[in-house]
C-alpha cells in the first residue's frame, strides 16, 4: 500500500495533469493518463513505472513549483516507483534493507563474497598468487564449482525477478493471459529496445528549461546493450564448454571474448555517463532517498566491467588468480542484488510499456472532450 | 530619480516577455540590431500569458507536418468575423491571417516544437498547431534561442515610466536590481500584455463585480505600459469590458490557474444563480462558443457566481475538473452542501425535469433533447436530472485576457491621437490585439496575433534603428513583406 500522503500527492498530480493535458505529446504516461478519469493506487503504480524519468514535462509545466499547485511529475512518480519496488520484491524484507543503504550493502556483499572465495580456494590448496599456465581460470576455481554457485545465484535472482514481475502485473489489474499477446509484445519490445519514450520528438530529455539532450538515452543504450553483450558472451562460453567441448581458454578473437570485451567497454562508458548525468541532475526533481539504490547498481556494473577487462588483459600474469576471484565476487554480488535494486526498473518499466501497448489495442473507457 | 550610473543604450528595447516580445526580439536580432528585453516577472514566471497558451491558429492551403487538411484564408476570415460579430478591422485581420501561414515554420526555426498533427485528444489539428508541451515549453525554446542569438534579457525588470516626446520614444525607466534605471533605445516595442491582472482597472470598467473575477493568467499584466502609452498620446482601441472571459471553477486560484480551472459541464445539466434560478439556455451552443459566453453570463449574476448541477449520467462526458464536485444523493442535500436555497433549487430542478421533452441524446450534435414551457428553455441536450448521486460545481467569471489596447497599423506602428503614426513605437501581442478583436475569441488566435505582430514589429524596429541617421527613406516592413 502506498502511504496515504503519497497516494494523495499522486492523486493531486494526476488530477491537475489530466485537466491540463499539455504534455500529451511527450511520452506514454500522459496518453495512458488520458484514458482514465480516476486514479486508483493501481493506476498510480502503473503510471509511475511507465515514467522514464526524462523531466521534459517538469520543465514545460505551468504548474511546477513555485506555482501553488506544486506539480512535479518526475519526483512524485519516482517516489511512488520506489514504493512499488518494495511492494513487489520477493522476499520483501531484503528489498527494504537494500533500498536504505544500497551502496554499502552491495559493496559489502561483494567484499564478503570475495573473502569467502579466497578462503575456499586457499583451503583446497589452489595457487592463487602465481601465473597459471594457459591462463586457465579453472585452475583457480573448477568449472563445476563456478557453474553450481553461479547457477544457484542466477536461478534465485531470476525467480525473485519473475515473482516481482507477476506481482506487478496483478497489481496493475492485468490477467496473466495478456502476456501472450504477440502484437503487444512486439510493440512493447520495439519501444523498450529503442527507448522511444526518451525521444520526445527528437530532442531527448530536458536537463534545464533551455537545454535538452539525448545523452541519457545513449548512455542507457550503451549500458543496456553492454550488459546484453556480456550476457551473450557468458552464454556462448558455456555453450563452447559443454556444447562444443572446447575446454581451453578462449582466444582474443573468439566470439565469447569479443562479446565480453565489447560488453565490458559498454559497461565502463555507459555507467560512467549515467553517474555523471545523475550528479548533474536537478535536485528539485529527484527523489534523494533512492540515490543509494540507483548508484549501487551502476557502481557494481562498473566494477564488474573494470575487473573483467583487467582480468582479460592480465590473465597471463600472477594477478590473474586474485583478479578472477574479485571479478567473480563482484558479479555474484551484482546478481544477488539485482532483484532488490535499480535493476528492477527494467522489469517493471518494460511490463508497463507492455500494458500500454495492450491498452492502446482496447477501446477507450470514456470519451471526454475539452478545450 | 533614475539611476544614471548604470545606463543602458540599445537599438531596440522590448517591454514584455511573452510570445510577441520574444518573436519581436528574435526578429530584431535577425536584422542585426542590439536588443534588450525587459520582463517584469521573475524568471520562473516569465512569458506572461503565453506560458498558459497551447496552440496557434494558422492558415494553410495544404496539410503540413503540424496541421491537417487545409484552413483557407476565407474560412479563417469568416471564423473571426463570426466570433467578433464583425467588430474587427477587416484589412488588418486579412493581412494577419495571410501572415499566419509562415508562423509555424518560423517558430520551428526558433526551436519551438509542435505536436504531430494527428496526435492528441483535441480535434483542432486542422485549424490550430499545438506546441509540444504547451506554452511554457514554447517560451523555454524562445528564450534558449534568444540566448544563442545574443538577445539580452532582464527579469524582474518592471517598467515604471516612458519618455515619449511628440510621438517619439526616447527612453524607458525600469526597476533593475531594485533601482530605477533609464534605458534609451532607438525604437521601442511594447509587448507587455493587457491589464487583466489589475483588479482596480477592471473595477473601473466592470464596477465592484470585478472583485469576484478570477484571473486565469499571469499576475504581472498590470497594464502600466499600456496606460502610460495612452497617457502619452497613443490611440487606444477597444472596450475595457471586452476580452476573453470564460466560466471557471470558483475554487480556482485568484491568478495563474490556467487551463485546468475551466469547467465545461454546463451543457450536460443546468446552471442556477445564488437564488437557485436558471438564467440562460445551457444547451444553446457547442463549446467553444458556449465556453466563451458563460464567463460573461456568470459575471452578470448576483455576486458573480453560478452553480452547475448535473447527475451521475453526465459524469465521464466532460473533461475532468481539477477540483472535485460537491456530491449528494438528493437535490435538496446538494443545494445545502453548496449553500443554495434548498426549496428554490428543488423547484427549479423539478420544473426543468417536468419540461424535458422526449428525444435522443447526442452530445456531438445539436440534438433534439429540449425543454418546453419554461421561461428559460434549454434547447439541446436537455435530459432529466434524476439519477443520483447529484453533483454541483461552482462557477466564476475567469478573465483570460483583455482587449482594450493601443491601436496599430499593419506595420505594427502605434497610431497617435493626433492622427499621426508614432515614429519609433511599435506594439505586438495582447497590448494591441484589440486592433483586430473587438469582442469574442477563437482559440489560438491570440498567439497568432502575437507571433505575426511580434515578427513585424521586431523587423521594422530593427531596420528603423539601424538606418543611418539623416536618411529619410523609410523602409516598408508590412505584414506581407515580413513573410
Amino acid at each position: 500500500m502506498l502511504p496515504t500522503e503519497l497516494m494523495q500527492e499522486g492523486d493531486h498530480l494526476m488530477t491537475v495533469c489530466n485537466a491540463c493535458r499539455y504534455c500529451e505529446g511527450y511520452c506514454a504516461v500522459w496518453q495512458a493518463m488520458e484514458r482514465r478519469l480516476v486514479f486508483k493506487e493501481s493506476d498510480l503504480n502503473y503510471l509511475a513505472n511507465l515514467c522514464h524519468n526524462c523531466s521534459d514535462c517538469y520543465y514545460a509545466c505551468q504548474y511546477a513549483p513555485p506555482h501553488e499547485f506544486q506539480i512535479n511529475p518526475p519526483k512524485t512518480l519516482a517516489k511512488i516507483r520506489k514504493y512499488t519496488y518494495e511492494q513487489y520484491a520477493w522476499p520483501g524484507p531484503l528489498a527494504k534493507a537494500f533500498q536504505k543503504n544500497g551502496l554499502v550493502v552491495s559493496l559489502l556483499t561483494a567484499v564478503v563474497l570475495i573473502g569467502f572465495m579466497m578462503l575456499a580456494i586457499a583451503s583446497v590448496g589452489s595457487q592463487l598468487f602465481m601465473p597459471v599456465r594457459g591462463a586457465d581460470f579453472y585452475q583457480i576455481a573448477s568449472h563445476e564449482v563456478m557453474i553450481l554457485t553461479f547457477g544457484a545465484v542466477g536461478l534465485f535472482s531470476a525467480l525473485a525477478l519473475l515473482i516481482g514481475l507477476l506481482r506487478f502485473w496483478r497489481n496493475v489489474d492485468e490477467p496473466y493471459s495478456e502476456f501472450a499477446n504477440p502484437a503487444a509484445l512486439w510493440k512493447a519490445a520495439k519501444e523498450v529496445l529503442s527507448l522511444e519514450n526518451l525521444d520526445n520528438g527528437g530532442a531527448g530529455c530536458s536537463t534545464s528549461e533551455e537545454k535538452s539532450s539525448q545523452a541519457l538515452r545513449w548512455f542507457h543504450h550503451i549500458t543496456f546493450y553492454g550488459f546484453l553483450s556480456c550476457f551473450v558472451a557468458t552464454t556462448l562460453g558455456v555453450f563452447y564448454y559443454y556444447g562444443l567441448g572446447l575446454h581451453e581458454t578462449s582466444g582474443y578473437t573468439s566470439l565469447p571474448v569479443i562479446f565480453g570485451t565489447l560488453g565490458g567497454l559498454g559497461l565502463v562508458i555507459g555507467p560512467i555517463g549515467l553517474l555523471v548525468l545523475k550528479q548533474r541532475r536537478n535536485r528539485e526533481i529527484a527523489d534523494e532517498s533512492q540515490y543509494g539504490m540507483d548508484v549501487s547498481f551502476i557502481v557494481l556494473l562498473l566494477l564488474a566491467s573494470v575487473s573483467g577487462l583487467l582480468l582479460l588483459a592480465l590473465r597471463e600474469s600472477a594477478a590473474m588468480g586474485t583478479l578472477l576471484v574479485v571479478h567473480l565476487g563482484i558479479v555474484m554480488a551484482l546478481f544477488l542484488t539485482l532483484p532488490y535494486g535499480k535493476f528492477v526498473h527494467g522489469i517493471y518499466r518494460s511490463a508497463a510499456v507492455l500494458k500500454w501497448a495492450l491498452e492502446r489495442s482496447r477501446p477507450p473507457a470514456h470519451s471526454a472532450a475539452g478545450e | 530619480m533614475p539611476d544614471d550610473s548604470k545606463k543602458f543604450d540599445v537599438d531596440v528595447l522590448i517591454i514584455g516577455g511573452g510570445n510577441a516580445a520574444l518573436a519581436a526580439a528574435l526578429s530584431a536580432r535577425e536584422q542585426g540590431a542590439s536588443v534588450l528585453v525587459l520582463e517584469g516577472a521573475p524568471k520562473h514566471f516569465r512569458g506572461g500569458n503565453s506560458r498558459h497558451t497551447r496552440n496557434l491558429r494558422a492558415m494553410h492551403d495544404a496539410p503540413t507536418e503540424v496541421l491537417t487538411d487545409a484552413y483557407t484564408e476565407e474560412e479563417f476570415f469568416n471564423d473571426i468575423l463570426r466570433v467578433t460579430g464583425g467588430q474587427t478591422n477587416e484589412p488588418l485581420l486579412r493581412s494577419t491571417i495571410r501572415a499566419s501561414a509562415t508562423c509555424t515554420e518560423w517558430m520551428k526555426q526558433q526551436g519551438v516544437r509542435f505536436q504531430h498533427a494527428m496526435g492528441g485528444t483535441l480535434h483542432l489539428g486542422r485549424t490550430n498547431a499545438f506546441f509540444l508541451g504547451g506554452g511554457k515549453a514554447m517560451m523555454n525554446a524562445y528564450y534558449a534561442s534568444a540566448k544563442r542569438a545574443g538577445v539580452r534579457v532582464l527579469y524582474d525588470a518592471e517598467v515604471i515610466d516612458l519618455e515619449i516626446v511628440d510621438g517619439e520614444f526616447h527612453s524607458a525607466t525600469a526597476m533593475i536590481e531594485g533601482k530605477p534605471t533609464r534605458i534609451s533605445a532607438r525604437a521601442l516595442i511594447a509587448a507587455a500584455g493587457g491589464f487583466e491582472s489589475n483588479i482596480e482597472w477592471l473595477k473601473e470598467a466592470w464596477g465592484p463585480a470585478a472583485e469576484n473575477f478570477l484571473i486565469r493568467g499571469t499576475p504581472y499584466n498590470m497594464g502600466k505600459v499600456l496606460k502610460r502609452l495612452i497617457e502619452l498620446g497613443v490611440q487606444s482601441i477597444g472596450d475595457p469590458t471586452q476580452g476573453h472571459c470564460v466560466a471557471v471553477d470558483a475554487r480556482a486560484p485568484k491568478f495563474d490557474g490556467g487551463i485546468v480551472t475551466r469547467l465545461d459541464c454546463v451543457s450536460l445539466g443546468i446552471v442556477v444563480n445564488k437564488n437557485g434560478q436558471r438564467f440562460y439556455d445551457e444547451g444553446e451552443e457547442f463549446w467553444p462558443k458556449r465556453y466563451a459566453i458563460w464567463g460573461r453570463l456568470v459575471a452578470q449574476q448576483p455576486d458573480q457566481i453560478g452553480y452547475c448541477i448535473i447527475d451521475s449520467k453526465a459524469m465521464g462526458r466532460f473533461m475532468p475538473s481539477v477540483f472535485p464536485p460537491s456530491k449528494a444523493n438528493t437535490i435538496g442535500e446538494l443545494a445545502k452542501a453548496v449553500n443554495l436555497p434548498v426549496a428554490e433549487v428543488e423547484a427549479t430542478v423539478k420544473a426543468f425535469n417536468d419540461a424535458v421533452q422526449p428525444g435522443t441524446f447526442n452530445h456531438a450534435i445539436l440534438d433534439d433533447c429540449k425543454t418546453s414551457g419554461l421561461k428559460v428553455e434549454k434547447t439541446h441536450w436537455a435530459v432529466r436530472i434524476d439519477e443520483p448521486p447529484f453533483y454541483a460545481y461552482s462557477l466564476r467569471p475567469g478573465i483570460t485576457f483583455t482587449y482594450l489596447g493601443v491601436k496599430v497599423n499593419d506595420r505594427a506602428e502605434a497610431l497617435l491621437t493626433n492622427g499621426k503614426t508614432a515614429r519609433n513605437i511599435f506594439a505586438a501581442g495582447e497590448i494591441m490585439a484589440g486592433s483586430i478583436l473587438g469582442k469574442g475569441y477563437a482559440a489560438g488566435f491570440g498567439v497568432t496575433i502575437g507571433t505575426v505582430f511580434g515578427r513585424i514589429a521586431g523587423t521594422g524596429a530593427a531596420k528603423l534603428a539601424l538606418r543611418p541617421t539623416g536618411s529619410n527613406a523609410k523602409e516598408e516592413v508590412s505584414l506581407n513583406a515580413a513573410n
